[in-house]
């Protein structure tokens, strides 16, 4: 269920590479993640142009059950953000892989990809959770 | 609007009895406004069916974990409506109030007593804002020391929400202390968070879990050791009065929730209060004002030295605070310290009672409030919320549910200690009907509540999409 075309945190977000020339790629959070806030009501989002660096705070996402903090893949600077998102964040809820997406970044250091996860290192990690 | 009838009143004017005047400029009137025709026992009839739809501790069993539902005492208003308490007016000068200060001043010194504390200011108008007062006396402690440096604030993975936004409305970054396996302060990860930029740590005792931690005398020590302070949140009293002070323990600060632990009313979101007491390093940043009496035997208001200065209108909820006076007098040391015996064994009962039949993720004795997990009614397709939604149809207000966030599909309970053992045996009976319910008509509990006048609400929507003011129909 989770895609093998990108790479996973522990922190339940996902990355893609759309080129790696420009070292341009895409963030979103996972189905696992969609599915444990349950419906998502707004996230907080960075602005674009503001620097992230790995696995720091990038902003939040609040749900009907809680607010949780997203966390950045890898270090960069954000260049899109998802505006779809401000009047429908349940977009992230019914295609967490796709339309959902979270944010699009030009990374600094592609090296940082290596110590994320694998789509079958992630689906272990989850269901260790259980 | 609906029960509008044109002409129908409910009021007799009565006749002039004062010169005639003309009418105002008639573009000053209006008559478009949406004014309900009715007679007055339609109103008193509408406004009673109403209130009977309340679900309410006066009514119903309200175990819901963390905010401590208990009964409050009617002589709690009795004492709030003594016409000396609730005629008088905060502008009043003191000599006239002297009564009223006088309260005030036991109270400070009651609460102080209770928590281990030096001194206390009845300021603060709710539990986080008695967080915030607490964290910006830590900050103008470190700083009146020169000790800027100290921008970290370590806040427990399974502290309230309102913790975190207190440390950072005060300017702190916030870390996260994570738990370890027996639901104690992970002393590891602390270690690792001591230094010179620690300015220090906000921990709820008993915990969120409902658990004792019982590292918590090393984790004092340690937090000292290296320059910081410890705010207690003091949320979880309820399950301390009479048994352990804070300030024994080595707790710098901390608030109390006056709504939870002394039965004041928890309407509405208020108005509520949260003093904060402190040990005698933190004495003089207390917020504004306090009361201290006077050699000569008067009380009067004052502000610490170092005061953090005013923080709330006047001199914080007054009413509230008469009733949180009248429940520590009418109990005594003796009456307060029965609660904490009541409201553990009550909970304790219920974890025994129940932890065969639902997950209970930290199986070890609770405090004041046990949380299980769902987990073992998810693995049948019902969730948390489900389940806690058809507790309704048994008569019965929801646990809080998916808190703490560190517990999958959280249900957290907290009986009080109001509760007799026929009530709580009833409960117990409802869970294990619910459970029960889970393998033999799971769609009956995935669509709950079945019986209240309003059934599933959309939460998402009502928050994605929030209607905030009511607007009549627009006219044809």
């Amino acid at each position: 269920m989770n895609p093998n075309d990108r790479s996973y945190t522990r922190e339940h977000e996902w990355i893609i590479v759309e080129d790696a020339g420009t070292r341009r790629a895409l963030v979103g959070i996972t189905h696992f993640a969609q599915d444990q806030l349950g419906d998502i009501v707004y996230f907080e989002l960075p602005k674009v142009g503001d620097t992230v660096a790995q696995l720091g705070k990038m902003g939040e996402v609040e749900s009907v059950k809680a607010v949780s903090d997203l966390y950045s893949p890898v270090s960069g600077e954000v260049i899109e953000i998802n505006s779809a998102l401000t009047d429908r964040p349940e977009l992230t809820n019914e295609d967490p892989f796709g339309e959902g997406w979270l944010v699009r970044v030009t990374m600094s250091d592609a090296t940082e990809l290596d110590s994320l996860l694998s789509a079958e290192e992630y689906n272990a990690f989850v269901a260790e959770q259980h | 609007m609906d029960r509008s009838v044109p002409g129908r009143v409910g009021t007799i004017a009565p006749t002039l009895d004062v010169p005639a005047a003309p009418m105002p400029d008639p573009a000053f009137l209006r008559d478009d406004l949406p004014l309900p025709e009715v007679s007055e026992p339609e109103v008193v009839q509408y406004f009673t069916t109403l209130s009977q739809l309340n679900f309410s501790i006066d009514t119903h069993f309200y175990p819901l974990g963390s905010c401590t539902m208990k009964y409050n005492p009617k002589i709690n208003d009795d004492m709030a409506f003594l016409a000396g308490f609730a005629g008088i007016h905060p502008l009043q000068p003191t000599a006239q109030a002297q009564g009223a200060l006088e309260l005030l001043y036991r109270l400070q010194d009651w609460l102080a007593e209770i928590t281990g504390m030096a001194n206390t200011s009845l300021a603060t108008l709710a539990g986080a804002h008695g967080e915030l007062a607490g964290v910006l006396m830590m900050r103008a402690y470190h700083l009146a020391r020169g000790d800027a440096g100290r921008t970290k604030m370590a806040i427990p993975d399974s502290a309230h929400g309102t913790n975190p936004a207190s440390a950072a409305m005060a300017g702190f970054e916030v870390v996260t202390l994570p738990s370890d396996a027996d639901g104690n302060t992970d002393l590891v990860a602390l270690r690792g968070l001591l230094g010179d930029d620690l300015a220090g740590v906000m921990i709820t005792l008993p915990s969120t879990l409902g658990l004792f931690d019982t590292n918590i005398l090393e984790v004092c020590r340690l937090v000292h050791d290296c320059g910081g302070l410890v705010y207690g949140d003091g949320a979880n009293m309820n399950a301390l009065l009479g048994r352990a002070k804070l300030g024994a323990l080595g707790f710098d600060v901390c608030h109390l929730n006056l709504h939870k632990t002394f039965s004041t009313p928890h309407g509405g979101g208020g108005p509520g209060a949260g003093p904060v007491c402190c040990g005698d390093n933190l004495a003089q940043y207390l917020a504004a004002p306090i009361v201290i009496r006077t050699d000569g035997g008067d009380y009067e208001f004052s502000e610490p030295a170092g005061s953090i200065g005013k923080i709330s209108s006047f001199h914080g909820n007054f009413g509230v605070l008469v009733r949180a006076y009248t429940y520590i007098r009418t109990l005594g040391a003796d009456g307060l310290r029965s609660i904490s015996g009541n409201a553990v064994l009550n909970a304790n009962y219920l974890m025994h009672s129940l932890k065969d039949i639902y997950s209970l993720p930290y199986d070890r004795t609770c405090m004041h409030e046990v949380v299980f997990s769902a987990d073992w009614q998810r693995e049948r397709g019902v969730s948390g919320l489900e389940v806690a939604k058809r507790l309704l149809d048994y008569g019965f207000h929801a646990p809080t549910m998916y808190f703490p966030l560190i517990v999958h599909e959280a249900l957290m309970i907290e009986p009080t200690e109001s509760e007799n053992k026929d009530t709580l045996d009833a409960f117990i009976g409802a869970l294990r009907a619910i459970d029960a319910e889970a393998t033999s008509n799971p769609e009956l509990v995935q669509n709950a509540p079945h019986t209240t006048p309003v059934a599933r609400l959309d939460e998402a929507t009502a928050a994605r999409r929030p209607v905030l003011r009511w607007e009549p129909e627009a006219a044809d």
